[in-house]
């Protein structure tokens, strides 16, 4: 969720691409037709963010508004519509629990009690260290590996309160777990013999 | 059961190299040029020929789909847009495609690109598949070095581009219009029809908008002739289809199959069954969370295509079946689908905007208990001024999940309104 109406909020004065981010930019911009350079808006606003420890401050939406000759408004509209752009800072390892329906049917409602413990910190909140968010998500399109928990931009699938544990476990102290099934399944798979494919080689 | 011999998508579970030599070795990019040679008619011919239905929820035949485009170019250009912002609940095949058969779609990119006379395909795919786009801009680099596209792509004297356009976390930009605007760098905010996108779609230009594993099963539609594709299933229900099987079974799993198959066999012969055995089934929810759930009884014959499951007032929608056990909380379930919408709602149309927040609440307080006999038809009466009311079918699929819920489970809600503490129940307030 972004969000958030800076009142506390320290917004850094000024922002701007550094010279690797806008040699991406204009890669970015050279995707769409001449003149039509806001359809680049997406792309830029998470450009922005990565280069700024994963939150736009407003400085970073007026400079793209400029970069793209756009009213910041616009960007704004953008910024604040789409859940993936953070409008205050966030922890630098962000949990994602996925709790929609097919996940909460396998058990999120587990894996979301052992994030907390763990974490020591509710829904929606940052570790006091800054290095932790936890959040619950919408449908992360990975159902039949429900229970799904998204780190940053890793899926990890079939988990469950022992897996959650676990992970969480690794994440603290700094490692970075092999990201997709956590049971040991062949991706989307059925578990175990295969029903289907069944002259394919290869895989584990 | 469908043979492995008439399977698209042969490296569904990934065991195999995702690149451009691996996807050769399958038949991918095989005389791509020799089909391309058979000109653009034959191309849409040979796909209505098929029966191909739209494998993104609506079922909307999808060589017709491409005739709707104009010949002449000279004015305008032509656009594909490829839907690849999957987040249905209940869906992850195109995830599969993307990230283990990304040569399928990009060949189809260009071949459903090439028989519409559109200069360039956008993939837009849904930002939290970060390593998914990774592993499919990595393929059409592949494709582009070996000239597969571009100039020329493919010898065949065709110029064609094909582009990523990451989201960044909306559900409604899987709508067409949403997602034209979303591509544009704005709200994804659907838009009014007419005029439909092939005559206005993105920046003012003729656009089709088709899912992923539309695109990427029309190579092999191609290549093996319409007769073959029409010749699985049952008439104006033909083909393979990737179903995904979650919830309360054995052994969840994402399956190709032949369209048509029961809803028992799926489950049984992929899925291992639910979980404690068929007859602890309580009810399955057949295509995504936007269609009507099924009770055990429609469960028990109901096959798995378009007309069947509308039969029976649900629908195939995106083949993503949710298996519910005996254990299940059913109000639970769809209240927590409520909720999603309440999330996801773009918030332009009135009856959507407050509609889905009210149906949520109410379902909340269903959920405990906490509310009179009578306000299970002033919801089910709110869902019928929800749907068909609004711009795009978020509306409508909003409505339908509940309205499954009171068809077939009015009595789960009731018992529970009787047994809750009166303390706590009986406030007459509608939200």
């Amino acid at each position: 969720m972004t969000g958030g109406n800076g009142s506390t909020l320290a917004q850094p004065e000024s922002f701007e691409f550094s010279a690797e981010n806008i040699e991406r930019a204009q890669k970015f911009i050279a995707k769409y037709p001449e003149g039509r350079q806001q359809s680049a808006v997406m792309p830029l606003l998470d450009l922005a963010q990565r280069q700024n420890d994963d939150w736009l401050p407003t400085a970073a939406i007026e400079y793209i508004a400029d970069y793209l000759d756009m009213p910041s408004m616009r960007v704004f509209e953008v910024a604040s519509f789409y859940t993936m752009y953070n409008l205050k800072p966030v922890g630098k390892t962000r949990i994602q629990v996925c709790t929609t329906t097919p996940c909460w049917l396998r058990g999120s409602d587990e894996v979301v009690a052992t994030c907390k413990r763990k974490l020591g910190i509710g829904i929606g909140e940052t570790t006091a260290d800054g290095e932790f968010s936890l959040t619950e998500v919408e449908c992360l399109g990975a159902c039949v590996n429900a229970p799904v928990v998204q780190v940053n931009e890793d899926y990890y699938e079939d988990v469950d309160g022992q897996h959650a544990e676990e992970l969480i476990d690794a994440l603290q102290k700094g490692e970075r777990p092999t990201p997709g099934p956590m049971n040991g399944r062949q991706m989307s798979a059925p578990e175990g013999q295969r029903t289907t494919l069944l002259k394919e080689q290869g895989g584990t | 059961m469908l043979r492995d011999e008439d399977r698209i998508f042969t490296n569904l579970y990934g065991l195999n190299d995702w690149g451009l030599e691996g996807a050769k070795s399958r038949g991918d990019w095989d005389g791509t040029k020799t089909i391309m040679e058979k000109g653009q008619d034959w191309i849409i011919d040979e796909m209505k020929e098929s029966g191909l239905r739209g494998r993104g929820g609506a079922g909307f035949p999808t060589g017709l789909k491409w005739s709707f485009m104009p010949k002449d170019t000279s004015a305008r250009p032509s656009y594909l847009v490829i839907n690849a912002d999957e987040g249905e609940p209940g869906t992850c095949k195109d995830r599969e495609i993307m990230r283990n058969d990304p040569h399928k779609l990009v060949e189809g990119a260009l071949l459903a690109g090439y028989a519409m006379h559109a200069c360039a395909a956008y993939i837009y795919i849904r930002g939290e598949f970060h390593n998914e786009a990774n592993i499919l801009e990595a393929a059409i680099d592949q494709a582009y070095q070996a000239g597969l596209l571009g100039k020329n792509a493919c010898g065949s004297g065709y110029d064609f581009d094909v582009f990523v356009h990451r989201g960044a976390g909306a559900y409604i930009c899987g709508e067409e219009t949403a997602l034209i605007e979303s591509l544009e760098g704005k709200k994804g905010q659907p838009r009014l029809k007419p005029p439909f996108p092939a005559n206005v779609g993105v920046w003012g230009c003729p656009t089709t908008v088709n899912n992923v594993e539309s695109i990427a099963a029309a190579p092999e539609i191609l290549r093996r002739g319409a007769t073959w594709f029409s010749s699985l299933g049952r008439p104006n229900n033909v083909g393979t289809k990737l179903f995904c099987i979650s919830g309360h079974v054995e052994r969840p799993c994402n399956v190709e199959e032949e369209m048509g198959i029961p809803l028992k066999e799926l489950l049984e012969k992929h899925a291992g069954g639910v979980r404690g055995g068929w007859d602890n089934l309580l009810a399955v929810i057949p295509g995504g969370s936007s269609v009507p759930v099924l009770p055990k009884d429609i469960c028990d014959t109901v096959l798995m295509d378009f007309d069947s499951l509308k039969e029976v007032k649900s629908g195939l929608g995106t083949a993503a079946v949710i298996v519910m056990d005996k254990s299940t909380d059913i109000v639970r379930a769809i209240a927590r689908l409520s909720k999603f919408y309440k999330h996801e709602s773009c918030g332009q149309c009135t009856p959507c905007r407050e509609g889905t927040g009210w149906m949520s609440r109410v379902m909340d307080r269903m959920v405990d208990g906490r509310a009179e006999p009578h306000e299970i038809d002033m919801l089910l009466q709110v869902t019928k001024q929800i749907e068909g009311h609004t711009i795009c079918a978020l509306g409508d699929a909003a409505a339908w999940p509940v309205q499954g819920l009171i068809r077939h489970f009015r009595h789960e809600i009731e018992a529970r309104m009787e047994s809750a503490p009166k303390s706590i129940g009986a406030s007459g307030e509608a939200a």
